[in-house]
């Protein structure tokens, strides 16, 4: 019996039409910055195309993951508390602020580790400096030429308009022309900074897996080092096996962006979005706050309990609670369990275990107050045993 | 490697003394050294000496993970629900939020959630976690269903809760009686001021107190049950 065929659902045509549209529009771009292809390099067109396919699928992926409901409400509600009209002004300065520090200095990461700030710094930067320079190429966007007139001198040209010219033999020739190789060194002492933790650390060794954590870093490997295989030929080996080893770069390379969509190479793109919480999270303490209604604190703000409980909603969750004819002990009716905190969660979930208990073991109940009940406190709150910085803080309120 | 399937965590909040070896053996778990994973809370501090040791439940369905935009929190196939991927998590605090039991923290300023993920690194080639591994009153138990069972012959495991309309089942189980109790209604007892437990508590079964007292020492009068 033939198998009924599932019909492509509405998110998979939304998703396919972007990938599409964003991956024609790169593809007349590059018509256009090589002026109709006059300054397309055929030889590179194997990573034109796998350019290309790695646009398709980034988007792709990209386009799906936005309509996961939490990553829905938070893109929606990034873009609203970003362009709040009171706040623009200040949010373009904050916005830039953690563009530097966040994104390009990694602060977060060097806050995870030293060891793992400076590993990721070094990989970051020399992919980075390796796309900057690459990319224009392959895309026929950048391109050097001798100036007529003056042998001595290149220019480089972009988007076929003249940007800048300088001798080939300076330094700075020397500089731009080897840009490739400065990236490689830092990659490769980047990778092996990561595979020397990899191998060493016991609690990266438990949870680590080959696909999503080891790949990567061979591929980052295998390209930096074919590269400057490459550059050994022609500097100093007379071009000895020249052929071969840019065929085996070009695998490589072409490989990795064939991957980029699926792995742990998407956290690139996906990345920006702790921008857009940022701003979420400064219009939540703008706001008013949630208060548990349980023990009466605030503990977050009210925009985000309310749109959790959209999210949980949408994912097919059902915290609502029956109303239990008025109020409970904290004189307040908990329509979702969305309102109650953490802590409260938690002194919930031990008290209802002690009274399955009760009668058994001993137990006594005290009589209730009437009033919210108190708010539960760590029991050790001191330095790595309690909260994790100021916002668990509020989140537990101890 | 995947945790052993015979070997479970068992919880039993109400044996807990508060002594927190569990808080301070949790900082030494390789998987995120220094920094302690469990939630130990004085429920009423001023009123009672309850406290509530909670780990990670490891949901079969986990409500952090769904409620996560960056897609970052996974379950691998042994039921662990695990912290958060570095690369990925965006601190947005929509799990801390959303768990519910209250569990995972947040580390703002690394951009990371943190949260107990059964010690991976030990339970995955056998060992105890390793707060089950100094809790001196195994409120917190890690071994075998038959092992539990010959222990506590009063106690069962039960892992379904119910929260509102919603009905969560986990990994770790909760000892509850052996005899009346197949799930836990975790908002019913939300309203509920915290217990007490007078000094004649008979977590450990049997009179053990009445051996364990001189009999010099004259026994308190037991409360009234309600």
């Amino acid at each position: 019996m033939a198998r009924a065929r599932r019909p492509i659902s509405p998110d998979t045509w939304r998703a396919t039409g972007w990938a599409l549209g964003v991956t024609a529009a790169l593809a007349v771009l590059i018509v256009v910055g090589s002026r109709n292809l006059e300054h397309f390099d055929a030889a590179l067109v194997g990573y034109t195309f796998a350019v290309l396919f790695a646009t398709f699928g980034l988007t792709y992926r990209y386009a799906m993951w936005l309509r996961r409901p939490p990553t829905g409400v938070y893109w929606r509600r990034g873009w609203q508390a970003f362009f709040r009209p009171s706040r623009l002004g200040r949010n373009l300065g904050v916005g830039a602020k953690r563009v530097g520090s966040e994104v390009l200095a990694n602060r977060f990461i060097f806050k995870r580790g030293t060891l793992r700030g400076v590993t990721h710094m070094l990989i970051m930067w020399g992919c980075l400096i390796a796309v900057a320079i690459t990319f224009p190429l392959v895309f026929g966007w950048l391109y050097f030429r001798p100036v007529p007139g003056d042998l001595a001198l290149y220019e480089a040209v972009v988007f076929g308009f003249a940007a800048f010219r300088f001798p080939h033999g300076s330094v700075i020739g020397f500089f731009l022309f080897h840009g490739l190789v400065w990236s490689s060194f830092l990659v490769i002492a980047g990778v092996m900074l990561a595979m020397r933790r990899r191998m060493r650390e016991e609690g990266a060794a438990a949870v680590q897996r080959f696909a999503e954590d080891f790949m990567p870093l061979i591929l980052l490997f295998a390209v930096s080092v074919t590269g400057l295989m490459l550059t050994a030929s022609y500097t100093w080996m007379s071009g000895y096996a020249y052929g071969f080893i840019a065929i085996l770069h070009a695998i490589t390379v072409i490989g990795t962006f064939l991957w980029l969509p699926f792995g742990k190479f998407f956290h690139v793109f996906q990345r920006p979005a702790q921008l857009g919480v940022g701003f979420y999270k400064d219009a939540g303490r703008d706001s008013e706050p949630a208060l548990c209604r349980r023990c009466g604190h605030a503990f977050t703000s009210r925009m985000h309990v309310e749109d959790l409980i959209e999210v949980q909603r949408q994912l097919g969750y059902r915290y609502e609670i029956a109303p239990s004819g008025g109020d409970g002990a904290a004189g307040a009716q908990v329509e979702h369990y969305q309102w109650i905190c953490p802590p409260c969660r938690r002194a919930s979930f031990v008290t209802a275990q002690a009274l399955a208990w009760q009668g058994t073991r001993g137990g006594e109940t005290l009589p209730t107050t009437g009033g919210p009940l108190p708010m539960p406190v760590f029991a050790n709150p001191g330095l790595g045993e309690g909260p994790l910085g100021p916002e668990d803080a509020a989140n537990f309120h101890p | 490697m995947p945790v052993p399937e015979t070997l479970e965590f068992f919880i039993d909040p109400a044996r807990c003394i508060g002594c927190q070896a569990c808080v301070q053996a949790c900082a030494e778990c390789d998987t995120h050294r220094g920094q302690s994973m469990i939630q130990l809370d004085f429920v009423d501090r001023a009123r009672s000496t309850q406290t509530a040791p909670v780990v990670c439940m490891h949901c079969d369905s986990p409500t952090c993970a769904e409620v996560c935009p960056a897609d970052a929190i996974k379950r691998t196939e042994d039921g662990v629900v695990h912290s958060a991927r570095k690369p990925r998590c965006i601190a947005c605090n929509n799990c801390v939020l959303a768990c519910p039991f209250g569990v995972p923290k947040m580390d703002t300023e690394a951009q990371l959630m943190m949260k107990c993920n059964l010690c991976y690194d030990r339970t995955s080639v056998g060992l105890k976690p390793m707060c089950a591994s100094v809790c001196p009153s195994q409120a917190l138990a890690f071994g075998t269903r038959e092992e539990m069972a010959r222990l506590r012959p009063n106690a069962r495991p039960v892992n379904t809760f119910q929260f509102g309309a919603q009905t969560i089942t986990t990994k770790v189980n909760l000892m509850v009686p052996a005899d009346n109790v197949d799930w836990v209604d975790v908002t019913a007892a939300m309203h509920e001021p915290t217990v007490t437990h007078d000094l004649l508590d008979d977590v450990f079964g049997g009179d053990l107190y009445l051996d364990l007292l001189p009999d010099a020492v004259p026994l308190p009068d037991r409360p009234a049950q309600a």
